[in-house]
């Protein structure tokens, strides 16, 4: 089998990427491998890094942690770990009392010293309007996204049938 | 992609055509130590109040978003004039062309869902929305100039910030996606050129150093780029527990001692090994104006060498603004604007050649 990418040089690496929910499977030869890898890197980096560095929190972590989720957008800490993002603002709060000893790691500190919006969120605008419940196909492309990161391409490819499935409905 | 009404692609292609007849303010080569900073860049993240951030968001949400944002931008003093662009609404070719002129982040090009960008007269501020946070504004300044940079992004981000909640809380700061971004939710790069460390081989040395300061070093396109040209980006990485005067500072304080390094080693080159470097710059220069088929990697390395003949005082003929805009115009995007049609990588590569010359090759 000859590389996908050059189509010159067989193709030595076998890789499974998802763009969009849509699996696909390349075969890369070294080369273009490398390539790709470095376009990967600069994706999932950050979140490697930062599952590595809350992982040096220690045991105590690790108890109490399990199902840990923001109640304002639904993101468990699991789910921050894997991706290395936060769900929305209240995170910071649902999770305190590990990101406070994760940022002092990250920053060296972990109070705050420059400056302020005008507009205190507390005075702001009503949000409510938005603060719309996490939709099921929704749900599930994150569950995707999750089991695409930990290789769990069997789980992956039985939640891309059911996006599919409800996508077919016309629900969003 | 849907298809875009005609009316809304003849304006982006009127918008971008205007960018393309401007040459953008980082390359000007108008600030302090231009002959090795290239320019000075400020971004601060910042998102909405208990909005969830984009990669969380639903497509409700994303769409309220930019939608409030735009809405806030539209009516500031500062920005009224800027072209605002909705990234489903633009080509391949088009979002390069932005990622090439420094305008946005190649990320902000990947998933176009509810993302758009707000580009300021000039290209000084641009506003990337639903990117990793909610709003992503830069402001670029040409040469070493930091201060300035901050001075323009701090007064648009307070005017802003009167008209949107902006997730924020005294004892963390803005709140954003990546915690690494918390606290002040600054990033300040400088763009330097360092063709004489490079060439004299100490420049691993050099960034090791920077690495220990808590500094990152990246190529001429950010992050996971390589340093071609021998350009290297330099930023900050810690943004909570110092004020922004402090970030600002403390990356002036490492630059400079950059700029020092890279002047010694400049002198070092041209008392040592003159004839050396001499017969570098004028084959670079000869390999310039004289090829037809080039393609951007030698670009970037050619140019590289010719800017540096020209700090030098070696190369006379030609202006370090027309180095600078090479570097650009050059690149795949804007050649294929430039000729307002596709073209392969055979078609760039005798295009690109030509361009130089034509823009060169009859001088000295």
């Amino acid at each position: 089998m000859l590389c996908d990418i050059c189509g010159k040089v067989v193709a030595t690496v076998h890789l499974t990427e998802i763009i969009d929910d849509q699996m696909a499977e390349l075969h890369l030869c070294e080369n273009c491998a490398r390539a790709k890898s470095m376009e990967m890197e600069q994706q999932f980096g950050l979140a490697d890094l930062l599952a590595g560095l809350s992982n040096m929190g220690g045991q105590v972590e690790t108890e109490g942690m399990a199902g840990l989720k923001c109640p304002a957008c639904g993101l468990t800490y699991e789910n921050f770990k894997k991706i290395g993002r936060l769900g929305c603002s209240e995170c910071y709060w649902s999770f305190k009392s590990y990101l406070n000893p994760l940022l002092k790691k990250i920053h060296g500190s972990n109070q705050h010293i420059g400056k302020s919006p005008i507009n205190k969120p507390q005075e702001s605008i009503r949000l409510q309007a938005i603060k719309t419940k996490i939709s099921p196909l929704q749900e599930l492309r994150n569950q995707l996204r999750l089991a695409i990161q930990k290789e769990e391409f069997e789980k992956a490819a039985e939640l891309r049938d059911k996006i599919k499935e409800l996508e077919k409905k016309g629900e969003t | 992609m849907g298809s875009i009404r005609p009316e809304v692609s003849g304006l982006i292609e009127m918008q971008l055509n205007d960018l393309l007849k401007q040459t953008s303010e980082w390359l000007k080569s108008s600030g302090p130590n231009s002959e090795i900073v290239i320019s000075s860049r400020i971004r601060l993240a910042r998102n909405l109040d208990k909005v969830p951030f984009p990669h969380w968001a639903n497509k409700k949400q994303g769409e309220w978003t930019t939608e409030m944002i735009y809405k806030a931008v539209s009516e500031d003093e500062y920005l009224k004039k800027s072209i605002y662009l909705k990234l489903s609404d633009l080509d391949a070719i088009d979002k390069q062309f932005l990622v090439e002129r420094h305008l946005m982040s190649h990320e902000h090009a990947l998933k176009p869902d509810n993302k758009a960008i707000v580009i300021s007269e000039e290209e000084i501020v641009s506003i990337m929305i639903n990117e990793e946070d909610h709003l992503r504004m830069q402001v670029m300044k040409s040469g070493f100039d930091l201060s300035e940079a901050w001075n323009i992004i701090n007064n648009i981000d307070t005017s802003l910030s009167a008209k949107l909640p902006f997730a924020f809380s005294k004892e963390l700061g803005y709140l954003t996606a990546c915690p690494t971004n918390a606290g002040t939710g600054m990033r300040g790069s400088v763009m330097l050129h360092l063709p004489a460390l490079v060439m004299t081989k100490q420049i691993n040395k050099v960034l090791a150093a920077i690495a220990k300061l808590s500094f990152t070093t990246r190529g001429l396109y950010g992050e996971g780029t390589q340093a071609a040209g021998n350009f290297f980006q330099i930023s900050n990485q810690v943004s909570l527990g110092q004020n922004e005067e402090e970030i600002i500072e403390n990356i002036k304080g490492i630059i400079r001692q950059i700029i020092e390094q890279e002047n010694m080693a400049r002198n070092a080159l041209t008392q040592n090994n003159r004839q050396i470097l001499e017969d570098r710059i004028y084959r670079a220069s000869g390999i310039l104006k004289s090829a037809y088929i080039i393609n951007s990697a030698e670009t970037i390395e050619m140019l590289s060498m010719l800017r540096l003949g020209q700090d030098l005082g070696i190369i006379k003929s030609i202006d370090r603004r027309l180095i600078n805009e090479l570097f650009i115009l050059t690149q795949p995007a804007h050649l294929q604007k430039i000729e307002g049609k596709r073209l392969n990588a055979q078609e760039r590569d005798v295009k690109r050649a030509a361009l130089i010359r034509s823009r060169i090759g009859n001088i000295g």
